[in-house]
């Protein structure tokens, strides 16, 4: 047992941390430090930074453009690029489809799409959820009925995080309606550029255009796009939510966050005495902090344990690190907004956007931070709720 | 002991809720945000008709005489609904300066108008580095041959783009800080000197960052005894943070129960999420806190014309401490059990939530009024 980092490990922390210290763009680096939202461009354009590195997709085979760092040096890479901070590539590519496909691909598939899914040359959008199916997904109904060579898919995704981004979807579709609910179910690779398919936007609380609606108007999709059997995509998608769920921790993101609480307190002044010096303010801060670090501990654990599991078996625990991981986001935005206080009050998009002519009412920084805490209560929403991670645990680490 | 209203104040609230259920539902609120003023000009005649924009100014002036109880009424009502328009700025705020502070020529020449409708006012009083701090000024007022001089800047003023008179408070001595030497002044929105730049607020409303550079004062625009008004400034304060404990109930109460109506509704799994333990006991939790604010609220607008200061200043902190954490606890859980429609700007739930988040800041954080009631020696006295 040793929680210190090998002498190795730390070579490798400092050589990514250079790494992002020097090949992140200053201009990305900037929005992503003040909180400012992100285009497109800036996230494909950075993780091809990375791909260039042969970073984009770490957690991959060397095969198919990974390393072999192994659990701990993946986990020491992501945390230092949220502390840079950089932009996370795009999870749904990086850590959704890309994994399923490596797992459960045909050759042909992982040829064509894994180099592309890498490079974000496709952008890809998880289209899991409905109206009438959220907890409850394996109730979807749109439907595919094949049709010589293609399905035709009929029905409405929703929540589709940056579909309007996005090249390609990857899908649940029912394929069987008589089967139980798990057993008809089919994952498609889906060309968002197929007729028949219409995007609208759901804008969000923290008045950004975040997710949205998808309809499936007798949309075809070629059979060659289905991924493994016919009827057995509630397994591939049970293996691609276990992997959104360890990923989902963020521990360097809170970590950030308070390091700007941090610095921004030393600014905010109470009467004489900077808000970071008050007993107060130290003690609220130190005990997320206390929390962070016992969660970054059991997320070592899980990366640790996960070298002793079976290839495609999830830890239960990971469960924990969502449930405990999305309330401490939560508690590090919620302490930003207390810093804010006042300064976060104007409600100022195009200063979130970075496409402001006009200097922002108050801080620079201000305009980001309401947003930040209203967008963060989803982490505790998406990727399986906490009530949904709680019953997992109740059921599978407990027996209950 | 007693919590009945009166007959009339019945009355009030059953007029002021039936308007606010037949007027403010979501979808009509989003008309009024898209008008110009950012609320509906259209309701506030009606409130004037109704009496509500004089209620607690003298019948000489146009009002109702009402109280403490009358406000809390009128604002838990504005809270379910989520209104938009000036109350708190004009009524509540203005209107308490003018009553506290104003000499009788003063009150007898705005109070009327106000309560008539055909005067918007806003209170200038918060500036970029004061934050929560009620006597940190930095404006200044000096003297000149024929009254004074303005010159500052203020920040954060609550409906300060569509006002017509704004009560701008500056220093006329003594050290930023100090509690001596604030005065408050009485300025046309539109004299020269006077810039405004409006702006939206997250949570719907308005507000505005206000220049003043050399603007002219004639000596009657001077409110009270010039240097002498810190204690009128908390006062009204405390005003304010008990008629947003009202609101802030009012909007917990109607969070509350659309999230039960939805868990009643929302199916998963084959069954009504509201038939799921774990959410149940969670809406429990949330009337818990809903009743812990609604007491909290009662004891805001029961001490808050309590004539020992320090005593109502106690009184109003622990209030708001208790309403925040409700209002918290109540907005987050209900985009929570909401699920991914939580989220949604389309969807009345977030508003509220984003309401909340808003009161949090105004007059003093949860950390703020914690700190100064263990100050003051907390609630209870040592045995
Ligand atoms: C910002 C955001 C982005 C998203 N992006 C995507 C995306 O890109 N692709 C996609 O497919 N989906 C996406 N989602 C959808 C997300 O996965 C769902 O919102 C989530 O699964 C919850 O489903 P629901 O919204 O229908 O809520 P419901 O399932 O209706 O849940 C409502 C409430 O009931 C609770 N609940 C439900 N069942 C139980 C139970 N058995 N026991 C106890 N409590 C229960 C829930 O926890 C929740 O609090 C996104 C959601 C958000 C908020």
């Amino acid at each position: 047992m040793d929680l210190r980092f090998t002498p190795d490990e730390l070579a490798f922390r400092d050589e990514v941390r250079t790494f992002f210290r020097t090949a992140l763009p200053a201009d990305i680096r900037r929005k992503t430090e003040l909180g400012q939202r992100l285009s497109k461009e800036d996230t494909v354009s950075w993780q091809r930074i990375l791909n260039a590195k042969g970073w984009a997709v770490p957690h991959w085979p060397a095969e198919w453009g990974g390393t072999d760092w192994g659990p701990v040096k993946n986990y020491v890479f992501r945390e230092e690029m949220q502390l840079a901070p950089a932009p996370d590539p795009l999870s749904f590519n990086v850590s959704m489809v890309g994994p399923v496909l490596i797992a459960f691909g045909t050759d042909a598939q992982k040829r064509h799409f894994l180099p592309r899914v890498a490079n974000l040359d496709y952008w890809f959008c998880q289209g899991f959820s409905e109206p009438g199916a959220g907890s409850d997904l394996a109730s979807l109904r749109t439907s595919a009925r094949r049709e010589g060579d293609d399905y035709v898919v009929n029905g409405q995704k929703i929540w589709t995080s940056r579909a309007h981004h996005a090249d390609w979807m990857f899908c649940l579709v029912r394929t069987d309606p008589k089967a139980k609910p798990q057993a008809g179910i089919t994952y498609l690779l889906i060309d968002m550029k197929t007729p028949g398919i219409t995007v609208r936007p759901i804008p969000t609380i923290d008045g950004e255009h975040h997710f949205n609606e998808v309809f499936f108007d007798d949309a075809r999709v070629p059979v060659a796009n289905r991924v493994g059997e016919e009827n057995k995509g509630w397994t591939y998608a049970k293996f691609l939510l276990g992997n959104e769920r360890t990923g989902i921790a963020r521990v360097g993101a809170s970590k950030y966050r308070i390091q700007r609480a941090k610095e921004l307190a030393r600014t905010i002044m109470l009467g004489a005495t900077p808000l970071a010096e008050t007993p107060r303010f130290r003690e609220k801060v130190a005990d997320i902090e206390v929390q962070l670090k016992a969660l970054e501990i059991t997320q070592m654990r899980v990366v640790c344990n996960a070298r002793k599991l079976p290839p495609g078996v999830q830890d239960p625990a990971s469960s924990v690190l969502k449930l405990k991981g999305s309330e401490l986001q939560q508690a590090a935005t919620e302490i930003l907004m207390e810093v804010a206080g006042p300064d976060a009050l104007a409600l100022q998009p195009e200063h979130l956007w970075g496409t402001a002519t006009d200097e922002p009412i108050g801080p620079e920084w201000g305009p980001m931070i309401a947003p930040d805490y209203f967008y963060t209560r989803a982490a505790s929403i998406y990727g399986g709720s906490n009530e949904i991670q709680r019953n997992v645990i109740a059921k599978r680490l407990l027996g209950l | 002991m007693d919590f009945d209203l009166s007959e009339e104040q019945r009355m009030l609230e059953d007029s002021v809720e039936r308007l606010i259920a037949e007027r403010y539902g979501f979808e009509q609120r989003k008309k009024y945000l898209k008008e110009e003023a950012g609320f509906s000009r259209d309701l506030w005649r009606r409130y004037a008709e109704m009496g509500l924009l004089g209620l607690p100014f003298e019948e000489r002036h146009g009002g109702s005489n009402g109280g403490a109880i009358e406000t809390m009424i009128v604002m838990e009502a504005f809270g379910r609904g989520l209104t938009l328009e000036p109350y708190l700025a004009t009524v509540i705020l203005s209107g308490g300066l003018i009553q506290l502070a104003g000499s009788e020529a003063q009150r007898a020449e705005l109070l009327p108008r106000i309560a008539d409708g055909s005067l918007l006012a806003a209170w200038a009083h918060s500036e970029a580095q004061s934050r929560y701090d009620l006597c940190d000024v930095a404006c200044s007022a000096r003297r000149d041959a024929d009254g004074w001089i303005l010159d500052g800047a203020k920040s954060h003023v609550m409906h300060g783009d569509s006002a017509d008179k704004l009560i701008v408070s500056a220093r006329i001595s003594g050290e930023r800080r100090d509690r001596d030497g604030i005065a408050l002044f009485l300025v046309d929105a539109d004299a020269p000197g006077v810039e405004r730049r409006g702006y939206g607020t997250q949570d719907g409303l308005r507000a505005a960052q206000i220049t003043l550079s050399g603007v002219p004062i004639a000596s009657r625009d001077a409110m009270g005894e010039p240097g002498k008004a810190a204690s009128v400034i908390e006062r009204v304060a405390d005003c304010a943070l008990a008629a947003l404990a009202a609101e802030a109930v009012g909007a917990m109460a109607a969070a509350h129960e659309t999230t039960v109506e939805y868990l009643k509704t929302r199916k998963q799994f084959g069954v009504t999420i509201g038939s799921f333990q774990a959410l149940q006991h969670r809406a429990v939790d949330m009337l818990v806190e809903l009743e812990q604010a609604r007491s909290m609220a009662l004891f805001a607008t029961m001490m808050v014309e309590e004539p020992d200061a320090a005593e109502r200043r106690k009184a109003i902190s622990a209030a708001t401490v208790q309403i925040r954490r409700s209002g918290r606890y109540i907005g987050q859980q209900a985009v929570q059990l909401h699920g991914g429609i939580g989220m949604t700007l389309e969807y009345k739930i977030g508003h509220y939530f984003k309401r909340f988040t808003a009161m949090e800041t105004l007059f003093g954080d949860t950390d703020h009024h914690l700190a100064a009631l263990a100050e003051a020696g907390g609630l209870i006295a040592p045995a």
